[in-house]
């Protein structure tokens, strides 16, 4: 499926939702289906700085395709974690460079959004796209 | 007699707002404390009666304001007993009064003097000092905490040596809410001839300091964590003390003479108060001082110790809640982590749920490591908090708990 597909999809999925608490009922059950960090990769050169829980991620090459991994300590930032590998994972670095991130508004997560918040959802997509940059650099 | 909290709160219009759709409950008074109405139309006053520079002019306007301004600054003196109001000097807060005590002690350190700094700081309280160390080659030592949240009294007594020069605590911790021995802490200091800074920022809005009895030699306040607007506050010096430091940033208002040869420096307090300072925040930290006062400090603690002792009878209850900081003298402040769960977790929930808290390490990493725990949630309380407000946190944090497990 394309970003924009995967978008779609979540996007349909939060709609069934009318308050916050089955929302993040939602997002919390989806960090538990978040594809682990290896622990060798647990260090703390991958954290993701900005974030109040700490959030380590890892980035490999498969068939010009980009395969993220990660962990959190806080349950809701695994579940923000894992909605966007949900997203990005398995695209090409070009694709997630183009991508927009406007379905987390859509999600009603709008608030994690702002970059002063803790959470660091922000440093979270440039994490990604700057593994994307360094993937779309390697394959030309 | 008890405290109208009705009419308090009415004062405040800020509580009236909604956050995410529910009436705000707001527990980060230790962070920043919500404004009165009283506050924030004296800052509207200034902006639509007086505003003029200070101190120099020869028109009306300047010297209204300038009075207005001395006038804030007399009534800090009478509020914290400071002998002189010239011991006053008016900074942008805490860690700007921090960083002009340390900076000006660079001068008067020699390799191998030692400052004492307490366990239980804010980063703003060491940093300054390491900066300090690093340009003198002074030592830092540091007095160790108890499980409980308290300073080894013992160890500190055995770090003040000859060598001492300067001691730092801070009269209430930010992150746990204990209350120092200070008067102790000062005692002992002074018998072997140390300065001591006390950092009153997290004392201010629950204890009024008499500077004269503690014998203070320096002591820090930010208006904004006690009902005043942000970007202002004050170090008390004494005046031997502020005589014998050298300025901290250069500018008008602080000279007396200027030649390209030579500048001798204004008296006190303006030796320290270089440039155009916040004229409106000044004069609004007063009018904070006279809300808080009216309403009364042995009024105020009173009641902050109920709304204390409800929230933490009721907490405890709640499977797994662990509260850091056990020390019988504390402030309204509940330092608090459930189980395993990350403090950043409980802290989202209950911000959907319109409840305010701070979570992280509150700026005191240390005090994380000391518990190792990555941060905590922080409930601090203030005299516009009530009951029902406490309950709907306990609620929260339940209700928070159940969905994470």
């Amino acid at each position: 499926m394309s970003i924009q597909e995967i978008q779609n999809e979540i996007v349909e999925e939060f709609s069934l939702f009318d308050d916050w608490m089955q929302r993040y009922e939602y997002m919390i059950e989806l960090g538990k289906s978040l594809p682990l960090i290896e622990d060798q990769y647990k260090i703390d050169e991958n954290i993701i700085k900005g974030c109040q829980s700490r959030v380590w991620v890892h980035a490999k090459l498969e068939n010009d395709k980009v395969v993220f991994t990660a962990d959190s300590d806080a349950i809701i930032t695994k579940g923000i974690i894992a909605i966007l590998i949900r997203v990005f994972s398995h695209q090409h670095p070009r694709d997630i460079l183009d991508a927009n991130t406007d379905f987390i508004d859509e999600i009603g997560l709008k608030e994690h959004l702002s970059p002063t918040r803790a959470n660091g959802l922000v440093s979270m997509i440039k994490q990604l796209k700057m593994y994307a940059i360094a993937y779309q650099t390697q394959l030309k | 007699m008890g405290l109208n909290i009705e009419k308090i709160r009415a004062d405040f219009p800020i509580l009236n707002r909604k956050v995410n759709g529910q009436a705000l409950a707001y527990f980060d008074n230790a962070a920043t404390s919500q404004t009165p109405r009283q506050v924030i139309d004296s800052i509207v006053h200034y902006y639509e009666s007086i505003n003029a520079n200070i101190h120099r002019g020869v028109h009306a306007l300047s010297q209204e304001a300038t009075d207005a301004y001395e006038a804030a600054r007399e009534k800090v003196r009478k509020h914290f007993n400071a002998l002189q109001s010239h011991e006053i000097i008016f900074t942008s807060g805490t860690t700007h009064s921090i960083n002009l005590v340390a900076s000006g002690f660079a001068s008067l350190l020699q390799k191998g003097d030692e400052i004492i700094v307490s366990a239980l700081e804010h980063h703003s309280n060491i940093v300054p000092w390491q900066m300090l160390c690093e340009k003198t080659g002074a030592v830092l030592k540091v007095i160790p905490m108890t499980l409980s949240g308290e300073l080894d009294m013992e160890k500190y007594t055995q770090l003040l040596s000859s060598k001492t020069k300067v001691v730092f605590v801070n009269h209430v911790s930010n992150a746990l809410g204990t209350i120092n021995p200070i008067e102790s802490i000062i005692a002992q200091a002074h018998k072997i001839g140390a300065a001591v800074l006390i950092d009153g920022a997290q004392a201010a809005p629950h204890i009024k300091a008499d500077l004269q009895a503690l014998d203070v030699d320096f002591y820090t306040v930010s208006a904004h964590k006690i009902c005043g607007p942000t970007g202002v506050g004050i170090l008390y010096g004494k005046e031997e003390w502020l005589q014998k430091l050298p300025p901290y940033q250069g500018g008008g208002e602080m000279i007396a003479e200027v030649t390209f040869e030579k500048t001798t420096y204004a008296d006190l307090p303006h030796k320290f108060e270089a440039g155009t300072p916040n004229i409106c925040g000044g004069i609004a930290f007063g009018t904070a001082l006279d809300y808080m006062n009216q309403i009364g400090f042995d009024e105020i603690a009173a009641y902050e110790n109920e709304l204390l002792t409800y929230a933490t009878t009721k907490l405890i209850e709640i499977d797994g809640l662990k509260i850091y900081g056990e020390s019988a003298q504390k402030t309204a402040v509940i330092s608090f982590n459930v189980g395993n769960i990350h403090p950043y977790d409980i802290g989202t929930l209950l911000d959907k749920m319109g409840i305010a808290v701070r979570t992280g390490h509150h700026c005191a990493q240390p005090i994380m490591d000391f518990y190792q725990i990555p941060g905590t949630i922080r409930a601090s309380f203030s005299f516009y908090n009530t009951f029902e407000e406490i309950d709907r946190l306990v609620e929260g944090v339940k209700k928070a708990v159940m969905m994470l497990s």
